[in-house]
C-alpha cells in the first residue's frame, strides 16, 4: 500500500472506530440523567394507550 | 369525550388496559441493537465500497465524515427527537408534531411499504446463496448463473412465469418476517435482533479478518483509500458522501421515528443514538476493509489492476462479483457461507424495521393489536411481492422500484419532514431542549441549524433526480415500464400521503401531552402551538 493510502486508512479507522468505543464508553459512563424533568412515568397516557383505549369505548 | 379521562376508563377495562400499555423495548442496549440492526443494511455491505472507490477512494473519507457529522447525526437526532416527544409511528407522531405533519408520516409509510416488498426477495437471493456455497453451484460462470440459472431473467416486462427456485426461499423470507412482527417490538423484533446483530458482527468479523490474508488484499485497500484529493472540488463527490451517510442509517424515512417511540419517555436519546451512527459507519468501513481485500485478490488472479475489475457494487457485486471471488478461493465454500449468511442477516434485521413502519402506522390508525395487523397487512404484501418479484421479470422490477422509492420516495420523505417541522412547524427550539433535558449530550442551536439547511442539499439531490429520470429514461427499459412502475410508484406514495390523512383514527378524539411539557422546557405555552401543541390533533379530522 502507499503512504498516503495507509495514511488516509488509518486516520479515518481512527475517527470512526474511535466515535464508536468514546460514545459506548460515554454511555457506560452515564446511561442516563440523573436530573430529568419530574414525570413521565405515566406511559400509560402516552397517548399510545389512549389509541388503543379508546376502540373499547 | 375528554382525553384526558381516557387512560382512567381504559384502565377499568382489564383488556382494554392490557392493549393501551404501549410495548417497549426491555432495555436501552436492546435498543441499541435494534436500532443498528435497522441502519446496518444490505446498502454498508454493497454501497459503501464502491462508492468510496468511485468518487476519490482515500479522499472520499473527508466528505463521508463531515456527511456524518453535519448530516447524519443532527437528521438522526431529530428522528429520534420526534418519535421519542411525540410517541407514535411516523404519521401520529408527525401529526402531533405539525401541521401538514400526518400527511408527510404516510408518505414515509408508503415508501417503506414499496420497499419492503422487494427488501425481502433481495435476502430470499442471499438465503438461497448461501445454501448454493456448500456445494459452489455458481462456480463455473456466475454471472450467467444468476441471471439464466437461478432468475431464469426473461425481457423487461410484466410476466407471470413464476421463477420456483426463488419463490420457494421468498415465501420462506415473508414467513419467517411475519411471525417475527406478529410477535410485536419487544418480544419479537427486539428478540431478533439480540440474536442476529452480535451474530452477524461475529461473521462479517471473521469474513473480513480471512479477506485481509487473501493474496492481493494490500492492493485491493491501496485502491479503496489512496487519495485523488482532486476528486473534493467535484460537487458530485460531496452529494454521493451525502447520500451514502443518508441511505446507509436508515434516517428520515419513518424508521427511526417509529423505534425511538418505543423507548420509556424516561430515556438518554443522544446518547444511544450516537453508538447507532458510529456503530453504521464502522461497520461500512468494515465492510469496505472486507470487500477490496477480496477484489484485490480477485484481480490478482486475473492477472489485472483493481481497476479493471467490474461489478463493484449492488446485486452484481454480491450475487456475480463475490461469487466468482469464492470460486477461486482455497476454503471458499467457507467463505461464501459467510458472506451470504451476513447478508441475510444484515438483511433480514433492516427488514422488519421497514415493516414495522408500517405497521405501527396500521396499528394506531385503525385500532389493532400488533397481531392482527401483521397478518393483515404482511400476507396481501408477501403475495404482491411474489407476484411481482418470484417471476422471470422480478430483477427489472426491483431495480426500477428501488430506484424511485430510495432516490426519489425517501429523499422527499425527508425534506418534507425537515420542513413541516422545522420550516413551518418551528418545533425546532422544543425539540432541542427535550433532546436536551433527558439525554445526556445536549444539542443547541448548531444541531438546529445544520438539521434545518440540511433540508436544501436533499431538495437539490431531489430535483437532480428528477430532472436526470424525466430526461435519460432509467436502466434501459421501455419508455410504459417507466411510466407504469417509476413515476406509478412515486404516484402510489403521493396518494397515501393526501388520502390517509382523510381517514378518522380509530379512537376519535384523544389529548396528548407532551414529557417533559413545554413549561418544564421553559417554553410559553401560549404562541402558535397553544392547544394543539398538546392535543393529538385528531379530533380535527374526525
Amino acid at each position: 500500500m502507499s503512504a498516503d493510502a495507509i495514511v488516509l486508512m488509518v486516520i479515518t479507522l481512527t475517527v470512526v472506530w474511535g466515535g464508536l468505543i468514546v460514545a459506548i464508553l460515554a454511555l457506560r459512563a452515564r446511561p442516563e440523567r440523573e436530573d430529568m424533568p419530574e414525570g413521565g412515568n405515566d406511559d400509560e397516557a402516552d397517548g399510545q394507550g389512549a389509541v388503543h383505549g379508546g376502540e373499547h369505548e | 369525550m375528554s382525553g384526558k379521562s381516557t387512560p382512567a376508563s381504559a384502565g377499568q377495562n382489564p383488556s382494554a388496559r392490557g392493549e393501551a400499555s404501549r410495548d417497549k423495548w426491555s432495555s436501552q442496549t436492546a435498543f441499541i441493537l435494534a436500532a443498528v440492526g435497522s441502519a446496518v443494511g444490505l446498502g454498508n455491505i454493497w454501497r459503501f465500497p464502491g462508492e468510496a472507490y468511485d468518487n476519490g477512494g482515500g479522499a472520499f473519507m473527508i466528505p463521508y465524515l463531515i456527511a456524518l457529522i453535519t448530516a447524519g447525526i443532527p437528521i438522526l437526532f431529530l428522528d429520534h427527537a420526534i418519535g421519542h416527544r411525540f410517541r407514535g409511528s411516523s404519521p401520529l407522531a408527525l401529526r402531533r408534531a405539525a401541521r401538514g405533519g400526518e400527511a408527510v408520516g404516510w408518505w414515509h409509510v408508503a415508501v417503506c411499504f414499496i420497499i419492503g416488498l422487494y427488501y425481502t426477495v433481495i435476502i430470499a437471493w442471499a438465503l438461497s446463496y448461501f445454501f448454493f456455497s456448500f456445494n459452489l453451484s455458481y462456480a463455473d460462470d456466475p454471472g450467467g448463473f444468476f441471471s439464466n440459472e437461478f432468475l431464469q431473467a426473461g425481457e423487461p416486462g410484466f410476466s407471470v412465469d413464476f421463477v420456483p427456485g426463488v419463490l420457494l426461499p421468498l415465501a420462506a423470507i415473508w414467513l419467517v418476517t411475519i411471525v417475527v412482527l406478529a410477535l410485536g417490538v419487544s418480544k419479537g423484533v427486539e428478540k431478533l435482533n439480540v440474536v442476529a446483530i452480535p451474530l452477524l458482527m461475529v461473521t462479517f468479523t471473521a469474513l473480513v479478518v480471512r479477506a485481509l490474508f487473501l493474496d492481493g488484499a494490500a492492493d485491493g485497500l491501496d485502491a479503496l483509500f489512496s487519495p485523488d484529493f482532486a476528486a473534493l472540488a467535484d460537487p458530485a463527490v460531496w452529494i454521493a458522501a451525502y447520500g451514502q451517510i443518508f441511505f446507509s442509517l436508515s434516517i428520515a424515512y419513518g424508521i427511526m421515528i417509529t423505534y425511538a417511540s418505543y423507548r420509556k419517555r424516561r430515556s438518554n436519546v443522544t446518547g444511544p443514538a450516537l453508538v447507532v451512527a458510529f456503530s453504521n459507519s464502522s461497520f461500512e468501513l468494515l465492510a469496505g476493509i472486507g470487500v477490496f481485500s477480496t477484489i484485490g485478490f480477485l484481480a490478482a488472479q486475473q492477472g489485472v489492476a483493481v481497476a479493471d475489475v467490474d461489478g463493484l457494487t449492488g446485486i452484481t457485486l454480491s450475487f456475480v462479483t463475490f461469487p466468482a471471488v469464492i470460486a477461486q478461493m482455497p476454503g471458499g465454500a467457507l467463505f461464501g457461507a459467510l458472506f451470504f449468511g451476513s447478508l441475510l442477516l444484515a438483511g433480514l434485521t433492516s427488514l422488519v424495521s421497514v415493516l414495522q413502519v408500517v405497521l405501527s402506522a396500521i396499528q394506531e390508525k385503525f385500532g389493532l393489536n400488533p397481531r392482527r395487523t401483521a397478518l393483515w397487512i404482511c400476507i396481501p404484501m408477501a403475495l404482491v411481492s411474489m407476484v411481482g418479484f418470484g417471476t422471470t421479470t422480478g430483477l427489472y422490477l426491483l431495480d426500477t422500484l428501488d430506484q424511485w422509492s430510495n432516490q426519489l420516495g425517501i429523499v422527499a420523505g425527508a425534506f418534507l419532514m425537515v420542513v413541516v417541522v422545522l420550516w413551518t412547524g418551528r418545533r425546532g427550539q422544543e425539540l432541542a431542549r427535550h433532546l436536551s433535558a433527558v439525554s445526556t449530550m445536549r444539542v443547541g442551536r448548531i444541531w438546529l441549524a445544520t438539521t434545518s439547511l440540511v433540508a436544501v442539499l436533499l431538495m437539490y439531490m431531489f430535483a437532480d433526480k428528477v430532472i436526470t429520470l424525466v430526461s435519460e429514461g432509467y436502466g434501459g427499459y421501455p419508455d410504459w415500464y417507466i411510466a407504469v412502475f417509476g413515476w406509478g410508484t412515486l404516484a402510489f406514495i403521493v396518494v397515501a400521503a393526501l388520502v390517509m390523512p382523510a381517514i378518522p383514527w380509530a379512537q376519535g378524539k384523544q389529548d396528548f401531552e407532551a414529557w417533559p411539557t413545554r413549561a418544564q422546557l421553559g417554553l410559553e405555552t401560549a404562541g402558535h402551538a397553544t392547544g394543539n401543541a398538546h392535543s393529538d390533533r385528531q379530533g380535527g379530522v374526525s
